[in-house]
């Protein structure tokens, strides 16, 4: 017996699906104790989040099964507990919150009402319950809490969402809170607040985190301990500092070198070359609110310039814009001298040549019904005088080899490659065309770590080989920062900054660039330490 | 793929029967069921001695029930597969005509199919069918007409959706013209799902022109269908159940099986929806 | 039998046939708005009295019939939907997809031969006492239930698979709140265009059923007024079951809106300033037709 307050032992679930079984995690065991952040980390299908939903009897069964192992709650197992007893630990003693906060609250009821249910569900009664959800949504930060307890939930900003499943999770002061990548669809600065809120409301309350995530940045930021788990197996434990200084094993040394921000910074290019696309006072109105105001930028030939900012910048609507998907309301964008905005659809039709653009996900951005070939060789009907039908499928071939693929990929369908082999089928449409320009609407960010930085390396590759010029889009600062030659940063639809990345990372002018630079999170727990003790001197300071 | 649904698999067999007997069946059967035979009238059914036309018994005027049911699957089906065509074609073309161009073609287009929704389908069948003479032909316009507004919606509300997916985002970058987004990128997305409500609608025709028949203002005699032949039998209710019985009982399988085809369809025949869902298991993984 | 050339000219007088056709028209038109169709040509009395006589009857018919239907679909799939592959969601799904399938004048004659002929526990046809409605009622019960029962069943296994179903159960909410109160409203809402639809049908007057049982409704009425030539009481017929089906969508409306806090709509905002629009709002895309059915079939496992 340990007296641990929730220990996971060789733990071991499958899953039965039609193309055979799933070994989702194996022989799997952890601990976690009182007042302590321990941090599940891994890539996407690398079970991570399967043993806290076993915890929480989360997990379908069929297909799911628990073939071997137990979890003790105080000691007693949870698995051989009745389901009504289970039912009594959720909630009240264990509580969990989620990704996506938008889908895992129910749209049709009030906030009011989700948190109240959390107390009603044990036993307090309804009067209690309300006047502890205005509480409790006070708590964690919601403005005006006693009319927007009656609100639903699109009526809230993402942040807000999920500091309301804060508080519905911690309705009852649960010893063990399990957040399963609770900030990942969030502005790095929501971010930052969210992580500083789960912190201080461990602190007062003394449970224990569960964290479960993919970003190192995260682990670094709150972790105290980290499992990292590959193909449903732990590869590596120790304490966050540990890990990063000196990981053992090599899929953990793989994951830690794949980590962007490190790298040595690009050289501005010389700024007396001729700019292959010149923008100036470009603005978009929707109706009345102006989506993109007056941005003024150039982009050189062969030329990296990311676009950075959080969600409603307006980053999308300028690459939307100068890709002619929607119509600019005034300014204008030279590319090569010609007036983009202005061209009528016969050159228009021309210019599609010269800008592509690679969109964010790739599960949707290629067609499901077209194999490979078909999507690339889409390029040369719409523009055959790219190239006589014969020699298509060489071409093909060789597109698909430059890229990292097989030539004999090429009458596969897409969904038969990974999310990272998608996103180069992308890329080699776009090539297909032979453009001057690519247009990367956050080209990376659904794909993991190790696959980023893949991806970037042939996006960089291709640039020497063909003199390409990227316009990337981009939330994540550290990536950026090893990839462009110059970065835009924007707010609300404006450019605030914008310079060579050097000046940019170390010399920000701006108080907006300097809060986003230092809201993204380092990997190395030893740096986050040592912001968080800088931030803790200001706040001592003003206080 | 087919084998591991074993309903589906009996349902497809049954369709291509019932299909066989459209095709071939007055060919072959024709002289046989309209043949009177006094002694056969109002025959018992599983009488194995008889020849086998007869195992379903006979009618009042004494012709296979089997047979019959045999020469009608022809008028059955044709009627409801003319009416289920030109519905999808001309619905499909609307609705991508809706779905993808301006606003007012958009607004055209669907108040029309609302104020063909907004009757009910079997009266405006009833009256038109009255007005005019009741023939083959003008059953399956009526049917057809009164079957737009279903596939139009879907169109529709398909292409409006599609039309944001990013893939035609990506061709429209390429330079892809209107047609060909609409050809190659939208329709081969949403004809699935078009296929597929036209095999739950067959069923919804046939039932629909089995109940005009029955009222008689559909198909008149001699031509026979399965909904005529049910109310043939039915002033013989109570001494012959099986006259109105065998027909109906027809009728339910066919509608049932097209019912399982269209389940499976749905699942089965569509990759993107195959690929939605090997995505949730992954991130479930 | 001819009638006499003075009586034929009374008649002519009495229904104005004497007058130019344009004025025949312009009055017509002018008591249509009044509600006023002139009288039966077969029964001299007001054609909307005939026919507001028959909708009262098809009206009660569609209400009991429909309450019926609403309340065993929904729970009966519900129930369904939480077991799926299990013993009773085969059950369900076997039989609700053979009542869809089946042709309704069918099973009222075979429901006459057994109930009413060999067991004699029903009337065949008419009204008069509470039997004179069990046969009816089964009958038309039987297609909208299998119909809404499926999308029911369909609509409730994507709700109780999503993501705030998982937050109710970590919260540790117990199973019965996780079905009937979040999976059920969301579940509801495409249910409701559906039964909205069928209920429409109903109300349209159960033409076949009516004939068959002889019940008075709107339905047989307008079978009998067209084969008749009654075309006074046809033209109000199909006028008092526009209105009413005009009235339910506006109702469906209501409903889906006061569902649907996303649609961002005032229910009451619309009954007041504006119109709706004639089948209420998007529909999913199994709406229109006859015969639908879950997304997964549990005959198939």
């Amino acid at each position: 017996m340990d007296n641990r307050l929730l220990s996971v032992k060789n733990l071991s679930v499958d899953f039965h699906t039609s193309h055979g079984t799933v070994h989702a995690v194996r022989d799997v065991s952890w601990h976690l104790d009182r007042g302590e952040t321990l941090a599940i980390l891994g890539e996407s299908g690398s079970g991570k989040s399967v043993s806290a939903s076993a915890i929480l009897n989360l997990i379908d069964m069929p297909p799911g099964e628990i073939t071997q192992g137990e979890i003790l709650f105080e000691g007693r197992d949870v698995l051989t507990m009745s389901s009504e007893d289970r039912r009594n630990l959720n909630g009240h003693r264990i509580a969990m919150i989620f990704q996506d906060p938008l889908s895992h609250l129910n749209p049709v009821y009030t906030v009011g009402f989700q948190i109240a249910e959390t107390m009603t569900a044990h036993g307090v009664d309804k009067a209690e319950a309300r006047s502890r959800t205005i509480s409790l949504m006070q708590r964690v930060g919601i403005p005006e809490p006693d009319t927007k307890v009656d609100a639903y939930p699109h009526q809230f900003s993402g942040g807000q969402r999920q500091r309301i499943m804060i508080a519905m999770a911690l309705a009852l002061k649960p010893d063990i809170l399990i957040a399963d990548e609770p900030t990942t669809a969030l502005d790095v600065t929501v971010q930052a607040q969210i992580l500083a809120l789960l912190k201080e409301l461990q602190q007062e309350t003394g449970m224990g985190l569960l964290l479960i995530t993919h970003d190192l940045g995260v682990v670094a930021e709150v972790a105290d301990r980290v499992v990292v788990m590959n193909a449903g197996q732990i590869v590596e434990t120790g304490t966050a500092a540990e890990v990063y200084h000196r990981p053992t094993h090599p899929y953990t040394k793989k994951l830690i070198a794949a980590i962007p921000g490190d790298g040595a910074m690009a050289e501005p290019l010389d700024s007396a070359t001729k700019p292959i696309l010149d923008i100036t006072g470009l603005t978009k109105h929707y109706g009345s609110f102006v989506a993109l105001d007056a941005a003024n930028l150039t982009v050189l030939p062969g030329e990296s310039v990311a676009i950075v900012g959080e969600s409603g910048s307006g980053k999308s609507t300028l690459a939307k814009t100068v890709l002619r998907l929607e119509e600019a309301t005034s300014g204008s964008a030279l590319f090569e001298g010609r007036d983009l905005v202005s061209m009528n659809d016969k050159e228009l039709f021309n210019l599609r040549r010269d800008i592509q653009m690679v969109f964010q996900d790739p599960t949707q951005s290629l067609n499901p019904r077209m194999s490979i070939f078909d999507i690339i060789t889409e390029a040369f009907v719409i523009h055959p005088e790219i190239l006589d039908k014969a020699q298509w499928k060489t071409r093909v071939c060789a597109l698909l080899e430059q890229v990292g693929l097989k030539a004999d990929h090429m009458y596969r369908y897409p969904h038969q490659f990974s999310g990272g082999q998608r996103q180069r089928i992308a890329i080699a449409r776009a090539l297909a065309l032979e453009p001057k320009l690519i247009v990367c609407d956050e080209a990376v960010s659904a794909l993991d770590v190790s696959i980023q930085a893949q991806v970037l390396s042939l996006l960089t590759g291709l640039q020497d080989e063909l003199g390409l010029s990227y316009l990337f889009i981009a939330h994540d600062l550290p990536l950026v920062r090893d990839f462009a030659h110059r970065v835009i940063v924007m707010q609300a639809g404006k450019i605030v900054e914008q310079g060579p990345v050097a000046q940019i990372f170390d010399a920000p002018q701006q108080e907006y660039t300097r809060n986003l630079i230092a809201a993204s999170l380092s990997p190395n727990p030893d740096i986050q330490a040592e912001r968080r003790a800088a931030a803790r001197q200001l706040h001592g300071v003003d206080a | 793929m087919l084998w591991a649904d074993k309903f589906a698999f009996v349902s497809v067999i049954f369709l291509l029967l019932i299909l066989f007997c459209a095709v071939f069946g007055p060919m072959l059967l024709e002289d046989v069921a309209t043949k009177q035979n006094l002694r056969g009238r109002n025959a018992p059914p599983f009488d194995f001695s008889k020849n086998w036309v007869y195992w379903l018994g006979g009618d009042a005027l004494g012709r296979p029930l089997l047979a019959r049911i045999v020469v009608a699957s022809q008028n059955t089906i044709f009627v409801a597969a003319g009416a289920v065509f030109f519905s999808l074609a001309i619905g499909t073309a609307l609705g991508l005509i809706a779905g993808y161009t301006t606003r007012t073609w958009s607004q055209v287009i669907m108040r029309l199919a609302d104020i063909i929704m907004s009757f009910p389908s079997l009266l405006l069948a009833v009256i038109v069918l009255f007005m005019l003479e009741s023939s083959v032909f003008n059953l399956v316009v009526v049917l057809a007409i009164t079957r737009i507004p279903v596939y139009l919606r879907t169109a529709r509300a398909e292409t409006l959706e599609v039309r944001e997916r990013m893939f035609v985002q990506a061709a429209r970058v390429m330079g892809a013209s209107t047609k060909r987004i609409i050809f190659r990128h939208i329709l081969p997305v949403v004809f699935p799902t078009l296929i597929t409500i036209a095999t739950l609608d067959f069923a919804f025709v046939m039932l629909a022109e089995s109940s005009l028949s029955f009222l008689g203002i559909g198909i008149q005699p001699p031509e026979i269908t399965w909904g005529l032949m049910v109310a043939q039998g039915r002033p013989y209710l109570t001494t012959a159940w099986w006259l109105s019985f065998w027909p109906g009982l027809v009728i339910i399988l066919t509608t049932l099986s097209l019912n399982l085809v269209s389940h499976w369809m749905r699942t089965a025949l569509d990759p993107a929806q195959r690929w939605r869902l090997e995505n949730v298991r992954k991130k479930n993984g | 039998m001819d009638a006499s050339e003075e009586s034929r000219n009374q008649f002519r007088e009495i229904h104005g046939l004497n007058d130019p056709l344009f004025v025949q028209f312009l009055s017509y038109m002018a008591d249509l708005v009044r509600l006023d169709f002139g009288d039966s040509i077969r029964r001299s009395e007001p054609a909307i009295d005939v026919v507001l006589r028959g909708f009262a009857w098809t009206l009660q018919l569609a209400v009991i019939t429909m309450s019926l239907v609403v309340v065993f679909a929904i729970i009966l799939g519900s129930l369904a939907a939480f077991h799926v592959g299990g013993v009773f969601d085969r059950l369900a799904t076997f039989f609700s997809l053979i009542g869809s399938s089946a042709p309704d004048f069918w099973i009222a004659i075979v429901a006459i031969v057994i109930f009413s002929v060999n067991l004699g526990w029903f009337p065949t046809s008419g009204t008069g006492t509470v039997w004179h409605w069990v046969m009816p009622i089964s009958v038309l019960f039987i297609r909208p239930f299998g119909l809404i029962l499926q999308i029911v069943r369909g609509s409730m296994i994507t709700a109780l698979g999503s993501a705030y179903v998982k937050t109710a159960r970590a919260k540790g909410v117990g199973n019965r709140p996780i079905i009937f109160v979040h999976a059920l409203r969301n579940a509801l809402l495409p249910v409701i265009t559906v039964i909205g639809d069928q209920a429409a049908a109903l109300l349209n007057g159960a033409v076949v059923i009516e004939s068959i049982f002889g019940f008075p409704g709107i339905g047989k009425l307008m079978i009998n007024s067209i084969l008749q030539r009654d075309f006074t009481v046809v033209m109000a017929a199909i006028m008092v079951t526009a209105l009413a089906i005009f009235l339910m969508n506006l109702v469906i409306d209501i409903l889906y809106s006061i569902l649907d806090p996303e649609s961002g709509i005032d229910p009451w905002h619309r009954l007041t300033f504006r119109l709706p629009t004639f089948p209420p709002h998007p529909i999913p895309w199994f709406r229109p037709c006859g015969c639908s059915g879950p997304i997964n079939s549990p005959l198939s496992r």
